[in-house]
């Protein structure tokens, strides 16, 4: 699904690289933490996936494209298979639940009859049957994430990328999205989440890469958070 | 595509932002209206040349008994020679340079004279004598004048070449000048416009940062992200050439039926189907402008 060799990236207004010679893969329906500190190269890592950043060195494939050789026009067409979820939710205040999630189906230019059905279904898969009509300030924090998952699956991806979401939820309310991430995966996405959050991932078990000062310095499956924390 | 969709958002956009857009919508009137008057001028200052100018021709007077005095008669008048010889070289000019012309004897520049003083006592000392016969001949492009009057002053037995396009010189001088001042003005104010334009599209395009981030996060085309924006700008570009194109047209009911046809009932004005090719001018080329005004600001800020 992913595959990274020798990826550098060097930010035009730094020293230090942001990623350094890093190489890994990632198959089809794994789950993965991507975790380190502050500026380990964590969002590098993420933005390369989703070819928002060039690397400067190295070869890049997500979802059988090799990102150095997809044109640029492509990029819309090939994002849609990837769901993203973010920390702050990233959701339109002045739309309704149900229109946060068929927005997402709209711009892709999905007929209404498809949307009229898929959206029910995801919202319902996250738990928010019920609250279709709902603004996103009249949701908790925990309920908006869920939107946001819900708009993230609407289109079916191979891969969803989540970039610290339990970012700002409380533990309780971290652990129903951790649940519903997993459930997502179950059905053969990929997810890779970035992530500070040790109780979850000492829980989940899941493979875990680690990344400090952009350089790899732990890939292992069903990993623990850290020795050192 | 959304058809629904996109339009919803256009309005959105426009009201949005009604300050700007009404800037917008005014500027290119301004500007439109200038560029459609300068237009319309054009269209008169072609419409009264071709009018004009068919009639006009360059006259080429030959020497006769009188005119000895003067310089280019210095050898008396035209022999007969002389005049053969110029009718050849008319002939070879004819059809290049010279459509048509004709001669013009003594006695019937005599019989015209009279015709045009018969009211006055100079058609009383008047002899046929006195005239200058003369080939009157009509261009193929009256603007090539230089090149037949070179070929025919100075020439034994002509006493002059005389252009009657520079009577109506002036006349086309000011008509040009007006034409040149609103196109000059309509230059700037397209440049104002533009930059508008320009400016109105950062400023939705900020405004819509949040919206325009998911779409590219969910992988929306980047037309389909900048539809609603370039729409935007092309409703409010054919809002603005609709009102100038109804000032051309003000201009033409008011300012020429009604003021300037009346007073000059000689000269032949444009009529509507000008005004409505200028209108068509305005339409297409107000909502082409603002439609690449967009989309050139939007590339900068709606980049993938």
């Amino acid at each position: 699904m992913i595959r990274f060799e020798n990826v550098s990236k060097l930010y035009a207004t730094q020293q230090r690289p942001a990623l350094r010679e890093v190489t890994l893969e990632i198959e089809r329906g794994e789950f993965v933490f991507l975790i380190g500190q502050s500026g380990s190269g964590k969002s590098t890592f993420l933005r390369l996936v989703l070819k928002e950043e060039k690397p400067t060195n190295g070869l890049i494939h997500v979802a059988g494209k090799d990102l150095g050789r997809l044109a640029n026009w492509k990029i819309p067409h090939w994002r849609r298979q990837i769901g993203t979820v973010f920390q702050d939710f990233r959701l339109l205040p002045n739309k309704s639940v149900y229109q946060n999630v068929a927005f997402a189906l709209e711009v892709i230019g999905k007929p209404r009859s498809v949307i009229r059905r898929v959206v029910p279904g995801v919202l319902e898969l996250v738990g928010l049957e019920g609250k279709e009509d709902r603004l996103p300030n009249e949701l908790s924090g925990g309920e908006q994430q869920r939107v946001a998952v819900a708009r993230a699956f609407a289109n079916q991806p191979v891969l969803l990328i989540a970039d610290e979401p339990t970012g700002n939820l409380d533990p309780a309310t971290s652990v129903g999205i951790m649940k519903l991430l997993d459930r997502i995966n179950r059905t053969g996405t990929t997810v890779i989440m970035a992530t500070h959050d040790q109780g979850i991932v000492d829980q989940m078990r899941k493979r875990v890469i680690e990344l400090e000062f952009g350089e790899l310095v732990r890939d292992q499956d069903r990993g623990v958070y850290g020795y050192r924390h | 595509m959304r058809i629904r969709f996109v339009l919803q958002e256009i309005g959105i956009g426009l009201r949005r932002n009604l300050t700007m857009t009404v800037a917008v919508i005014v500027s290119v009137a301004v500007s439109l209206t200038l560029f459609g008057l300068a237009l319309m001028i054009r269209a008169q200052v072609n419409q009264m040349k071709d009018y004009w100018f068919d009639k006009i021709e360059v006259s080429i007077f030959l020497c006769n008994d009188n005119s000895a005095q003067s310089l280019a008669c210095a050898d008396g008048a035209v022999t007969l020679d002389q005049r053969k010889s110029i009718k050849a070289s008319l002939d070879a000019l004819i059809p290049q340079s010279v459509k048509a012309y004709y001669y013009e004897s003594q006695q019937a520049a005599y019989q015209k004279a009279t015709e045009q003083f018969k009211d006055s006592p100079i058609a009383d000392f008047l002899t046929p004598e006195q005239l200058q016969e003369s080939f009157r001949v009509k261009l193929t492009d009256p603007r090539r004048y230089l090149e037949v009057a070179g070929a025919y002053e100075g020439r034994p037995g002509v006493a002059a070449v005389e252009d009657q396009r520079k009577i109506l010189k002036p006349f086309f001088t000011v008509l040009s000048t007006l034409r040149n001042g609103a196109l000059g003005l309509a230059v700037v104010m397209l440049f104002v416009a533009v930059l508008l334009i320009g400016n109105t599209m950062r400023v939705a395009a900020f405004s819509r940062r949040r919206e325009t981030g998911i779409m590219r996060l969910v992988g929306a085309s980047n037309f389909y992200i900048q539809l609603p924006f370039l729409l935007e700008g092309a409703v409010a570009g054919l809002i603005g050439a609709g009102l100038a194109s109804l000032m051309v047209m003000l201009a033409k009911s008011i300012g020429i039926d009604r003021h300037l046809a009346p007073n000059f009932a000689l000269t032949p004005f444009i009529g509507w189907p000008a005004v409505v090719s200028t209108i068509w001018v305005l339409l297409i080329f107000g909502t082409a402008m603002s439609v690449i005004a967009s989309f050139v600001t939007l590339r900068k800020y709606l980049r993938v």
